[in-house]
Protein backbone atom coordinates (compact mmCIF):
# COMPACT_ATOMS: atom_id res chain seq x y z
CA UNK A 1 0.00 0.00 0.00
CA UNK A 2 1.24 3.13 -0.93
CA UNK A 3 -0.62 6.61 -0.27
CA UNK A 4 -0.37 9.35 -3.12
CA UNK A 5 -0.06 12.75 -2.07
CA UNK A 6 -3.62 13.65 -2.80
CA UNK A 7 -4.61 11.15 -0.23
CA UNK A 8 -2.59 12.10 2.78
CA UNK A 9 -4.09 15.53 1.96
CA UNK A 10 -7.67 14.02 2.42
CA UNK A 11 -6.91 12.31 5.12
CA UNK A 12 -5.66 14.62 7.29
CA UNK A 13 -8.85 16.80 6.22
CA UNK A 14 -10.82 14.46 7.44
CA UNK A 15 -8.90 14.50 10.76
CA UNK A 16 -9.20 18.14 10.85
CA UNK A 17 -5.45 18.32 10.99
CA UNK A 18 -3.92 21.29 9.16
CA UNK A 19 -0.03 19.94 7.95
CA UNK A 20 2.68 21.40 5.95
CA UNK A 21 2.84 21.24 2.57
CA UNK A 22 6.80 20.54 2.82
CA UNK A 23 6.03 17.79 5.17
CA UNK A 24 3.53 15.77 2.77
CA UNK A 25 6.06 13.33 0.98
CA UNK A 26 7.04 12.57 4.57
CA UNK A 27 3.80 11.70 5.79
CA UNK A 28 2.83 9.74 2.77
CA UNK A 29 6.45 7.74 3.02
CA UNK A 30 5.66 6.81 6.85
CA UNK A 31 1.94 6.01 6.77
CA UNK A 32 2.87 3.63 3.81
CA UNK A 33 5.34 1.93 5.88
CA UNK A 34 2.60 1.56 8.30
CA UNK A 35 0.35 0.23 6.18
CA UNK A 36 2.49 -2.13 4.90
CA UNK A 37 3.33 -3.19 8.43
CA UNK A 38 -0.65 -3.66 8.99
CA UNK A 39 -0.97 -5.62 6.02
CA UNK A 40 1.08 -8.48 7.61
CA UNK A 41 -2.74 -9.30 9.06
CA UNK A 42 -3.64 -10.41 5.59
CA UNK A 43 -1.14 -13.62 5.69
CA UNK A 44 -4.22 -15.31 7.84
CA UNK A 45 -7.45 -16.62 6.66
CA UNK A 46 -9.74 -14.89 9.44
CA UNK A 47 -13.33 -16.47 7.48
CA UNK A 48 -15.79 -16.92 10.29
CA UNK A 49 -13.94 -15.79 13.17
CA UNK A 50 -15.92 -13.25 15.36
CA UNK A 51 -14.37 -9.88 15.65
CA UNK A 52 -13.27 -9.15 18.77
CA UNK A 53 -14.10 -5.46 20.27
CA UNK A 54 -13.85 -6.35 24.05
CA UNK A 55 -10.67 -8.01 26.04
CA UNK A 56 -13.43 -10.58 28.15
CA UNK A 57 -16.30 -9.56 25.70
CA UNK A 58 -17.64 -8.10 28.48
CA UNK A 59 -21.28 -5.99 27.29
CA UNK A 60 -21.71 -2.16 28.23
CA UNK A 61 -22.97 -1.49 31.78
CA UNK A 62 -26.20 0.61 32.18
CA UNK A 63 -26.87 3.17 34.58
CA UNK A 64 -30.66 4.16 35.61
CA UNK A 65 -31.00 7.33 34.33
CA UNK A 66 -30.51 9.74 36.88
CA UNK A 67 -28.59 13.09 37.21
CA UNK A 68 -25.25 12.48 38.84
CA UNK A 69 -23.30 15.32 38.60
CA UNK A 70 -23.25 18.55 40.13
CA UNK A 71 -23.14 21.85 37.33
CA UNK A 72 -19.39 22.67 37.38
CA UNK A 73 -19.87 24.49 34.25
CA UNK A 74 -18.08 28.03 36.00
CA UNK A 75 -15.40 25.74 36.56
CA UNK A 76 -15.04 23.89 33.32
CA UNK A 77 -15.41 27.47 31.50
CA UNK A 78 -12.73 28.56 33.52
CA UNK A 79 -9.69 26.84 31.54
CA UNK A 80 -11.19 27.75 28.19
CA UNK A 81 -9.75 29.55 25.72
CA UNK A 82 -12.55 31.58 25.01
CA UNK A 83 -15.98 32.19 26.31
CA UNK A 84 -18.10 34.62 27.44
CA UNK A 85 -21.95 34.55 29.21
CA UNK A 86 -21.40 31.35 29.81
CA UNK A 87 -20.82 30.22 26.24
CA UNK A 88 -18.01 28.73 24.44
CA UNK A 89 -17.03 31.36 21.46
CA UNK A 90 -15.72 29.87 17.81
CA UNK A 91 -15.36 32.19 15.14
CA UNK A 92 -18.50 33.17 13.29
CA UNK A 93 -20.45 29.95 11.35
CA UNK A 94 -23.37 31.53 10.12
CA UNK A 95 -22.82 34.05 7.82
CA UNK B 1 16.10 6.65 53.11
CA UNK B 2 15.98 6.59 49.08
CA UNK B 3 17.08 2.84 48.69
CA UNK B 4 14.44 1.61 50.43
CA UNK B 5 11.81 0.12 48.97
CA UNK B 6 8.29 0.71 49.69
CA UNK B 7 7.37 -1.86 52.20
CA UNK B 8 11.26 -0.95 54.14
CA UNK B 9 10.04 2.36 54.39
CA UNK B 10 6.42 1.28 55.52
CA UNK B 11 7.86 0.25 58.33
CA UNK B 12 10.20 3.03 58.94
CA UNK B 13 7.80 5.01 58.97
CA UNK B 14 5.56 3.06 61.05
CA UNK B 15 8.80 2.24 63.72
CA UNK B 16 8.89 6.34 63.71
CA UNK B 17 12.15 5.65 62.17
CA UNK B 18 11.46 8.92 60.02
CA UNK B 19 8.34 11.07 59.08
CA UNK B 20 6.66 11.52 56.04
CA UNK B 21 7.13 14.79 56.29
CA UNK B 22 11.17 14.05 56.14
CA UNK B 23 10.95 11.63 53.67
CA UNK B 24 9.48 13.67 51.41
CA UNK B 25 11.61 16.14 51.82
CA UNK B 26 14.58 13.76 51.19
CA UNK B 27 12.99 12.78 47.96
CA UNK B 28 12.04 16.39 46.33
CA UNK B 29 15.84 17.10 47.15
CA UNK B 30 16.86 14.00 45.25
CA UNK B 31 14.49 15.64 42.32
CA UNK B 32 16.06 19.12 42.82
CA UNK B 33 19.68 17.36 42.38
CA UNK B 34 19.32 14.88 39.61
CA UNK B 35 16.41 15.24 37.69
CA UNK B 36 18.25 17.74 35.59
CA UNK B 37 19.98 14.68 33.80
CA UNK B 38 17.06 12.85 33.25
CA UNK B 39 14.01 15.13 32.49
CA UNK B 40 11.96 12.84 34.32
CA UNK B 41 9.23 15.31 35.60
CA UNK B 42 7.51 17.40 33.90
CA UNK B 43 5.60 19.17 36.97
CA UNK B 44 7.17 18.80 40.77
CA UNK B 45 4.45 19.87 43.61
CA UNK B 46 6.75 20.22 46.23
CA UNK B 47 4.67 22.54 48.16
CA UNK B 48 1.51 20.19 48.12
CA UNK B 49 3.82 17.47 48.45
CA UNK B 50 5.09 18.63 51.92
CA UNK B 51 1.39 19.67 53.04
CA UNK B 52 0.16 15.64 52.35
CA UNK B 53 2.73 14.55 53.97
CA UNK B 54 2.14 16.55 57.17
CA UNK B 55 -1.18 15.15 57.11
CA UNK B 56 -0.11 11.99 56.76
CA UNK B 57 2.01 12.19 59.71
CA UNK B 58 -0.76 14.14 61.63
CA UNK B 59 -3.45 10.34 60.87
CA UNK B 60 -0.51 8.56 61.53
CA UNK B 61 -0.08 10.23 64.95
CA UNK B 62 -3.80 9.78 65.52
CA UNK B 63 -3.32 5.89 64.75
CA UNK B 64 -4.98 6.25 61.19
CA UNK B 65 -2.12 5.05 59.41
CA UNK B 66 -1.86 1.94 56.67
CA UNK B 67 0.81 0.38 54.99
CA UNK B 68 0.72 3.52 52.11
CA UNK B 69 0.27 6.40 54.46
CA UNK B 70 3.16 8.80 54.33
CA UNK B 71 4.61 7.03 51.14
CA UNK B 72 5.92 9.71 48.31
CA UNK B 73 5.20 8.91 45.11
CA UNK B 74 4.78 10.14 41.31
CA UNK B 75 1.93 10.45 39.03
CA UNK B 76 2.03 9.95 34.93
CA UNK B 77 1.48 12.89 33.33
CA UNK B 78 -1.92 10.80 31.98
CA UNK B 79 -3.57 11.24 34.92
CA UNK B 80 -5.92 13.98 35.96
CA UNK B 81 -4.93 16.23 38.94
CA UNK B 82 -7.43 18.44 40.60
CA UNK B 83 -5.28 22.14 40.44
CA UNK B 84 -2.26 20.72 38.90
CA UNK B 85 -1.59 20.58 35.15
CA UNK B 86 -1.66 17.71 33.02
CA UNK B 87 -0.27 17.72 30.37
CA UNK B 88 -0.13 14.37 28.97
CA UNK B 89 3.10 15.14 27.19
CA UNK B 90 1.78 17.04 24.54
CA UNK B 91 1.49 21.07 23.86
CA UNK B 92 -1.58 21.06 23.36
CA UNK B 93 -2.46 20.59 26.91
CA UNK B 94 0.53 22.33 27.93
CA UNK B 95 -2.20 25.17 29.68
CA UNK B 96 -4.69 22.49 31.02
CA UNK B 97 -5.07 22.70 34.60
CA UNK B 98 -7.16 19.60 35.56
CA UNK B 99 -10.28 20.48 36.91
CA UNK B 100 -11.04 16.72 38.57
CA UNK B 101 -8.34 14.26 39.87
CA UNK B 102 -8.53 10.66 38.28
CA UNK B 103 -9.99 8.03 40.35
CA UNK B 104 -6.28 6.28 40.85
CA UNK B 105 -4.80 9.55 41.76
CA UNK B 106 -8.13 10.18 45.04
CA UNK B 107 -7.67 6.31 45.63
CA UNK B 108 -4.06 6.56 46.22
CA UNK B 109 -3.96 9.96 48.17
CA UNK B 110 -7.06 8.24 50.38
CA UNK B 111 -4.10 5.75 51.20
CA UNK B 112 -1.70 8.07 52.10
CA UNK B 113 0.47 8.13 49.32
CA UNK B 114 1.91 11.90 48.81
CA UNK B 115 2.45 13.04 45.19
CA UNK B 116 5.62 14.43 44.69
CA UNK B 117 4.89 15.08 40.90
CA UNK B 118 3.87 14.53 37.63
CA UNK B 119 6.25 12.77 35.32
CA UNK B 120 7.20 13.00 31.81
CA UNK B 121 6.01 10.73 28.67
CA UNK B 122 5.51 9.98 25.15
CA UNK B 123 3.06 12.71 23.61
CA UNK B 124 -0.70 11.11 24.78
CA UNK B 125 1.18 7.61 25.76
CA UNK B 126 2.15 7.25 21.73
CA UNK B 127 5.80 5.93 21.87
CA UNK B 128 8.36 3.50 23.09
CA UNK B 129 10.90 5.48 23.69
CA UNK B 130 9.80 8.66 25.63
CA UNK B 131 11.27 10.82 22.97
CA UNK B 132 7.98 12.15 21.60
CA UNK B 133 7.25 14.21 24.79
CA UNK B 134 6.60 18.02 24.08
CA UNK B 135 8.65 18.65 27.05
CA UNK B 136 11.78 16.72 25.93
CA UNK B 137 12.91 13.12 26.12
CA UNK B 138 13.67 11.54 29.44
CA UNK B 139 17.31 9.81 29.64
CA UNK B 140 17.80 6.41 31.31
CA UNK B 141 19.63 6.31 34.24
CA UNK B 142 21.60 3.05 33.69
CA UNK B 143 23.15 5.40 30.59
CA UNK B 144 22.12 9.13 29.94
CA UNK B 145 22.78 8.87 26.37
CA UNK B 146 19.57 5.48 26.12
CA UNK B 147 16.20 6.07 26.11
CA UNK B 148 14.01 4.99 29.32
CA UNK B 149 11.54 3.40 27.38
CA UNK B 150 8.11 4.39 26.97
CA UNK B 151 5.39 5.82 27.11
CA UNK B 152 5.44 5.48 30.96
CA UNK B 153 9.28 6.49 30.57
CA UNK B 154 9.56 9.41 32.85
CA UNK B 155 8.20 7.08 35.90
CA UNK B 156 10.45 4.55 35.25
CA UNK B 157 13.12 7.18 35.32
CA UNK B 158 12.44 8.56 38.15
CA UNK B 159 11.97 5.71 40.22
CA UNK B 160 15.32 3.75 38.58
CA UNK B 161 17.38 6.94 40.27
CA UNK B 162 15.20 6.81 43.08
CA UNK B 163 13.60 10.17 42.71
CA UNK B 164 10.65 8.15 43.80
CA UNK B 165 9.98 4.90 45.41
CA UNK B 166 7.41 4.33 43.27
CA UNK B 167 5.29 5.88 40.14
CA UNK B 168 1.75 4.92 38.39
CA UNK B 169 2.11 4.12 34.57
CA UNK B 170 -0.22 3.43 31.95
CA UNK B 171 0.37 0.28 29.35
CA UNK B 172 -1.48 0.47 26.45
CA UNK B 173 0.83 -1.95 23.93
CA UNK B 174 3.87 -2.16 26.67
CA UNK B 175 3.81 1.21 28.64
CA UNK B 176 4.53 -0.02 31.61
CA UNK B 177 6.54 -3.18 31.25
CA UNK B 178 8.83 -2.24 28.63
CA UNK B 179 10.38 1.18 30.41
CA UNK B 180 10.61 -0.90 33.68
CA UNK B 181 12.22 -3.77 31.49
CA UNK B 182 14.96 -0.48 30.17
CA UNK B 183 15.27 0.47 33.67
CA UNK B 184 15.86 -2.22 36.01
CA UNK B 185 12.18 -1.82 37.43
CA UNK B 186 9.18 -4.14 38.15
CA UNK B 187 5.57 -2.83 36.31
CA UNK B 188 2.87 -4.64 36.22
CA UNK B 189 -0.14 -4.03 33.67
CA UNK B 190 -3.20 -5.70 35.58
CA UNK B 191 -6.10 -7.08 33.64
CA UNK B 192 -8.10 -5.12 32.00
CA UNK B 193 -10.92 -3.49 33.74
CA UNK B 194 -8.84 -3.80 37.07
CA UNK B 195 -8.07 -0.27 37.65
CA UNK B 196 -10.19 2.51 36.84
CA UNK B 197 -9.37 4.61 33.98
CA UNK B 198 -11.45 7.52 34.69
CA UNK B 199 -9.59 10.74 34.36
CA UNK B 200 -6.45 8.71 33.00
CA UNK B 201 -6.75 10.47 29.27
CA UNK B 202 -7.49 7.94 27.25
CA UNK B 203 -5.50 6.78 23.93
CA UNK B 204 -6.78 4.08 23.03
CA UNK B 205 -9.61 2.92 25.12
CA UNK B 206 -10.44 -1.15 24.77
CA UNK B 207 -6.47 -1.01 25.45
CA UNK B 208 -5.58 1.32 28.25
CA UNK B 209 -4.71 -0.01 31.59
CA UNK B 210 -3.12 1.88 34.71
CA UNK B 211 -0.57 0.40 37.02
CA UNK B 212 2.53 0.21 39.18
CA UNK B 213 6.25 0.75 38.52
CA UNK B 214 8.45 0.15 41.65
CA UNK B 215 11.45 -1.54 42.49
CA UNK B 216 10.01 -4.37 43.58
CA UNK B 217 6.85 -6.74 43.15
CA UNK B 218 5.73 -6.19 46.85
CA UNK B 219 6.37 -2.84 46.15
CA UNK B 220 4.19 -3.06 43.25
CA UNK B 221 1.32 -5.08 44.98
CA UNK B 222 1.30 -2.42 48.10
CA UNK B 223 0.84 -0.05 45.40
CA UNK B 224 -1.73 -2.41 43.06
CA UNK B 225 -3.84 -2.65 46.26
CA UNK B 226 -4.68 0.96 46.45
CA UNK B 227 -5.20 1.44 42.95
CA UNK B 228 -7.18 -1.39 41.89
CA UNK B 229 -10.85 -1.83 42.17
CA UNK B 230 -14.56 -1.31 40.89
CA UNK B 231 -15.46 2.18 39.78
CA UNK B 232 -18.97 3.48 38.62
CA UNK B 233 -17.64 6.11 36.80
CA UNK B 234 -15.83 4.19 34.33
CA UNK B 235 -17.75 1.96 32.27
CA UNK B 236 -15.12 -0.92 30.96
CA UNK B 237 -14.30 -1.28 35.31
CA UNK B 238 -15.42 -4.69 36.20
CA UNK B 239 -17.00 -5.28 39.42
CA UNK B 240 -14.64 -7.86 40.50
CA UNK B 241 -13.82 -8.73 44.02
CA UNK B 242 -9.54 -7.11 44.89
CA UNK B 243 -8.10 -9.42 46.89
CA UNK B 244 -4.80 -8.61 49.40
CA UNK B 245 -2.06 -8.36 46.54
CA UNK B 246 0.65 -8.60 49.28
CA UNK B 247 -1.20 -12.18 50.99
CA UNK B 248 -0.01 -14.75 48.80
CA UNK B 249 3.50 -13.45 47.81
CA UNK B 250 5.63 -16.04 49.78
CA UNK B 251 4.01 -18.95 48.82
CA UNK B 252 5.81 -21.60 47.27
CA UNK B 253 6.34 -22.22 43.17
CA UNK B 254 6.31 -25.96 43.62
CA UNK B 255 4.18 -27.13 40.96
CA UNK B 256 3.87 -23.59 39.38
CA UNK B 257 3.66 -25.13 35.47
CA UNK B 258 5.59 -21.84 33.63
CA UNK B 259 5.40 -21.94 29.49
CA UNK B 260 7.88 -20.53 27.32
CA UNK B 261 6.27 -19.42 24.10
CA UNK B 262 8.66 -20.72 21.12
CA UNK B 263 7.48 -17.29 19.38
CA UNK B 264 9.12 -15.20 22.12
CA UNK B 265 12.65 -16.84 21.77
CA UNK B 266 13.07 -16.54 17.63
CA UNK B 267 15.41 -13.98 15.44
CA UNK B 268 15.60 -10.79 16.31
CA UNK B 269 16.16 -11.59 20.04
CA UNK B 270 19.04 -9.94 21.79
CA UNK B 271 21.35 -13.17 22.41
CA UNK B 272 22.14 -11.89 26.04
CA UNK B 273 18.53 -11.02 26.65
CA UNK B 274 17.73 -14.45 25.77
CA UNK B 275 20.44 -15.57 28.33
CA UNK B 276 19.31 -13.72 30.68
CA UNK B 277 15.83 -14.89 30.65
CA UNK B 278 16.80 -18.50 29.96
CA UNK B 279 19.04 -17.91 33.23
CA UNK B 280 15.97 -17.11 35.36
CA UNK B 281 13.78 -20.18 33.86
CA UNK B 282 16.73 -22.19 36.18
CA UNK B 283 15.78 -20.30 38.85
CA UNK B 284 12.26 -20.82 38.42
CA UNK B 285 13.34 -24.25 38.52
CA UNK B 286 14.91 -24.82 41.25
CA UNK B 287 12.13 -22.88 43.10
CA UNK B 288 9.88 -25.83 42.02
CA UNK B 289 8.26 -24.43 38.94
CA UNK B 290 7.87 -26.97 35.54
CA UNK B 291 9.04 -25.22 32.50
CA UNK B 292 7.76 -26.70 29.30
CA UNK B 293 7.68 -25.22 25.67
CA UNK B 294 4.57 -23.27 24.02
CA UNK B 295 3.08 -22.08 21.01
CA UNK B 296 1.10 -18.37 20.52
CA UNK B 297 1.15 -19.00 16.50
CA UNK B 298 -0.75 -15.85 15.85
CA UNK B 299 2.13 -13.61 17.62
CA UNK B 300 3.92 -12.24 14.68
CA UNK B 301 0.15 -10.63 13.71
CA UNK B 302 0.11 -9.20 17.17
CA UNK B 303 1.76 -5.84 16.13
CA UNK B 304 -0.08 -5.16 12.63
CA UNK B 305 -3.37 -5.70 14.57
CA UNK B 306 -2.29 -3.37 17.03
CA UNK B 307 -1.45 -0.30 14.90
CA UNK B 308 -5.23 -0.64 13.42
CA UNK B 309 -6.83 -0.73 16.63
CA UNK B 310 -4.79 1.72 18.23
CA UNK B 311 -4.69 4.35 16.03
CA UNK B 312 -8.54 3.97 15.22
CA UNK B 313 -8.94 4.19 19.21
CA UNK B 314 -6.75 7.08 18.98
CA UNK B 315 -8.24 9.02 16.38
CA UNK B 316 -11.69 8.93 17.64
CA UNK B 317 -10.47 9.53 21.22
CA UNK B 318 -8.41 12.55 20.13
CA UNK B 319 -11.00 14.28 18.23
CA UNK B 320 -12.16 15.38 21.74
CA UNK B 321 -9.09 18.20 21.68
CA UNK B 322 -10.53 20.77 19.01
CA UNK B 323 -9.12 23.98 20.69
CA UNK B 324 -13.07 25.42 21.90
CA UNK B 325 -13.17 23.79 25.43
CA UNK B 326 -9.92 23.72 26.73
CA UNK B 327 -6.16 23.14 25.90
CA UNK B 328 -3.96 24.71 22.74
CA UNK B 329 -5.86 27.09 20.32
CA UNK B 330 -4.12 28.32 17.33
CA UNK B 331 -3.69 31.92 16.94
CA UNK B 332 -6.45 34.13 15.14
CA UNK B 333 -8.03 31.41 13.09
CA UNK B 334 -9.96 32.66 10.39
CA UNK B 335 -13.02 30.27 10.15
CA UNK B 336 -14.13 26.95 12.52
CA UNK B 337 -12.27 24.63 10.22
CA UNK B 338 -9.17 26.17 10.39
CA UNK B 339 -9.59 26.70 14.31
CA UNK B 340 -10.18 22.94 14.56
CA UNK B 341 -7.18 22.31 11.91
CA UNK B 342 -4.45 24.46 13.06
CA UNK B 343 -5.00 24.22 16.77
CA UNK B 344 -4.42 20.20 15.71
CA UNK B 345 -2.18 20.52 13.70
CA UNK B 346 0.57 22.74 16.03
CA UNK B 347 -1.05 21.14 19.25
CA UNK B 348 0.18 17.86 18.39
CA UNK B 349 3.48 16.31 17.83
CA UNK B 350 4.42 14.48 14.80
CA UNK B 351 3.65 10.72 15.91
CA UNK B 352 0.19 11.44 17.40
CA UNK B 353 -0.46 13.22 14.15
CA UNK B 354 0.92 10.17 12.02
CA UNK B 355 -1.45 7.74 14.67
CA UNK B 356 -4.50 10.12 14.36
CA UNK B 357 -4.32 9.38 10.40
CA UNK B 358 -3.42 5.84 10.24
CA UNK B 359 -6.69 5.48 12.22
CA UNK B 360 -8.63 8.02 10.35
CA UNK B 361 -7.71 6.54 7.11
CA UNK B 362 -8.56 3.01 8.45
CA UNK B 363 -12.32 3.49 9.41
CA UNK B 364 -12.86 5.91 6.38
CA UNK B 365 -15.42 4.63 4.04
CA UNK B 366 -14.59 1.64 2.33
CA UNK B 367 -11.50 0.40 4.33
CA UNK B 368 -13.33 -0.74 7.33
CA UNK B 369 -13.44 -4.30 6.54
CA UNK B 370 -9.79 -4.64 5.48
CA UNK B 371 -8.42 -2.87 8.34
CA UNK B 372 -10.81 -2.29 11.53
CA UNK B 373 -12.54 -5.74 11.06
CA UNK B 374 -9.83 -7.37 10.15
CA UNK B 375 -7.83 -6.61 12.94
CA UNK B 376 -10.55 -7.40 14.76
CA UNK B 377 -10.35 -10.85 14.38
CA UNK B 378 -7.08 -11.05 13.80
CA UNK B 379 -7.35 -9.63 17.89
CA UNK B 380 -9.72 -12.93 18.53
CA UNK B 381 -7.23 -15.21 17.44
CA UNK B 382 -4.61 -13.91 19.11
CA UNK B 383 -6.68 -14.26 22.30
CA UNK B 384 -7.32 -18.12 21.47
CA UNK B 385 -3.51 -18.61 21.59
CA UNK B 386 -3.58 -17.15 24.97
CA UNK B 387 -6.50 -19.02 26.13
CA UNK B 388 -5.55 -22.68 24.65
CA UNK B 389 -2.04 -21.95 26.32
CA UNK B 390 -3.45 -21.28 29.86
CA UNK B 391 -5.10 -24.51 29.07
CA UNK B 392 -1.04 -26.04 29.57
CA UNK B 393 -0.12 -24.04 32.28
CA UNK B 394 -0.71 -21.28 34.81
CA UNK B 395 1.95 -18.60 33.86
CA UNK B 396 4.14 -17.88 30.05
CA UNK B 397 7.60 -16.54 30.65
CA UNK B 398 9.79 -14.81 27.83
CA UNK B 399 11.55 -11.57 27.74
CA UNK B 400 9.70 -8.26 28.14
CA UNK B 401 11.68 -6.64 24.89
CA UNK B 402 14.40 -7.61 22.33
CA UNK B 403 16.69 -5.66 23.28
CA UNK B 404 18.12 -3.77 25.68
CA UNK B 405 17.41 0.22 26.46
CA UNK B 406 18.64 1.99 22.97
CA UNK B 407 20.47 5.56 22.00
CA UNK B 408 18.51 8.37 21.86
CA UNK B 409 17.62 9.03 17.96
CA UNK B 410 18.42 5.34 16.96
CA UNK B 411 14.85 4.69 16.39
CA UNK B 412 13.00 7.97 16.04
CA UNK B 413 13.88 7.97 11.90
CA UNK B 414 11.42 4.88 11.29
CA UNK B 415 8.13 4.23 13.15
CA UNK B 416 7.86 0.63 12.11
CA UNK B 417 11.81 0.32 13.70
CA UNK B 418 10.38 1.86 16.79
CA UNK B 419 6.63 0.04 16.86
CA UNK B 420 8.98 -3.15 16.96
CA UNK B 421 10.33 -2.48 20.21
CA UNK B 422 6.68 -3.58 21.23
CA UNK B 423 6.80 -6.71 19.72
CA UNK B 424 6.11 -9.27 22.76
CA UNK B 425 3.99 -7.06 25.28
CA UNK B 426 1.71 -6.09 22.47
CA UNK B 427 -0.41 -9.00 22.48
CA UNK B 428 -1.01 -8.79 26.32
CA UNK B 429 -3.11 -5.97 25.67
CA UNK B 430 -4.85 -6.87 22.53
CA UNK B 431 -6.03 -9.90 24.99
CA UNK B 432 -6.52 -7.75 28.09
CA UNK B 433 -4.43 -10.36 30.15
CA UNK B 434 -1.67 -9.09 33.10
CA UNK B 435 1.64 -9.13 32.33
CA UNK B 436 4.45 -8.19 34.80
CA UNK B 437 8.30 -7.32 34.28
CA UNK B 438 11.11 -7.32 36.16
CA UNK B 439 14.70 -7.29 36.21
CA UNK B 440 16.42 -10.71 35.66
CA UNK B 441 20.50 -9.66 34.82
CA UNK B 442 21.97 -7.35 32.47
CA UNK B 443 23.00 -7.24 28.99
CA UNK B 444 26.13 -5.17 28.00
CA UNK B 445 25.98 -3.55 31.49
CA UNK B 446 22.29 -2.64 30.65
CA UNK B 447 18.99 -3.69 32.42
CA UNK B 448 17.39 -6.54 31.19
CA UNK B 449 13.25 -7.44 32.05
CA UNK B 450 11.53 -10.60 31.81
CA UNK B 451 7.82 -10.89 31.38
CA UNK B 452 4.98 -12.69 33.07
CA UNK B 453 2.13 -13.23 31.22
CA UNK B 454 -0.79 -14.88 33.62
CA UNK B 455 -4.50 -15.51 32.80
CA UNK B 456 -7.34 -13.24 33.08
CA UNK B 457 -7.53 -11.66 37.26
CA UNK B 458 -4.27 -13.42 38.05
CA UNK B 459 -2.12 -10.42 38.92
CA UNK B 460 -1.65 -12.10 43.04
CA UNK B 461 -0.02 -14.89 41.33
CA UNK B 462 2.50 -13.13 39.01
CA UNK B 463 2.92 -11.25 42.10
CA UNK B 464 3.90 -14.29 43.84
CA UNK B 465 6.08 -16.09 41.65
CA UNK B 466 8.29 -12.15 40.73
CA UNK B 467 8.40 -11.96 44.82
CA UNK B 468 9.45 -15.65 45.05
CA UNK B 469 12.28 -14.83 42.19
CA UNK B 470 13.49 -11.83 43.96
CA UNK B 471 13.96 -13.52 47.33
CA UNK B 472 16.65 -15.65 45.58
CA UNK B 473 18.04 -13.09 43.34
CA UNK B 474 19.36 -9.10 43.69
CA UNK B 475 19.17 -7.53 40.24
CA UNK B 476 16.03 -5.47 41.99
CA UNK B 477 18.46 -4.05 44.57
CA UNK B 478 20.15 -2.70 42.07
CA UNK B 479 20.51 0.84 41.61
CA UNK B 480 22.74 2.99 38.70
CA UNK B 481 26.20 3.81 40.22
CA UNK B 482 25.47 7.80 39.08
CA UNK B 483 22.47 7.91 41.39
CA UNK B 484 22.96 5.98 44.49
Amino acid sequence: MSLERSEVESIAHLARLAIDEADIPRYATELSSILGLVEQMNSVDTHGVAPMAHPQDVHQRLRPDAVTEADRREQFQRIAPQVENGLYLVPKVIE
Amino acid sequence: MHLKTIAELSRGLAAGEFSSAELTRAFLERIERFDGQLNSFITVTAESALAAAADADARRAAGEAGPLTGIPIAHKDIFCTEGVRTSCGSRMLDNFIAPYSATVVERMAAAGCVMLGKTNMDEFAMGSSNETSYYGPVRNPWDTDRVPGGSSGGSAAAVAARLAPGATGTDTGGSIRQPAALTGLTGLKPTYGRVSRWGMIAFASSLDQGGPIAATAEDAALLLNAMAGFDPRDSTSIDQAVPDYTAHLGESLEGLRIGLPKEYFGAGLDPEVAAAVHAAVREFEALGASVREVSLPNSHLAVPAYYVVAPAECSSNLSRFDGVRYGYRCEAPKDLEDLYKRSRGEGFGAEVKRRIMIGTYALSAGYYDAYYLKAQQVRRLISDDFRRAFGEVDVLLGPTAPTPAFRLGEKTDDPVTMYLSDIYTIAVNLAGLPGLSLPAGFAAGLPVGLQLIGDYWSEARLLNAAHRYQQVTDWHRRVPAAFR
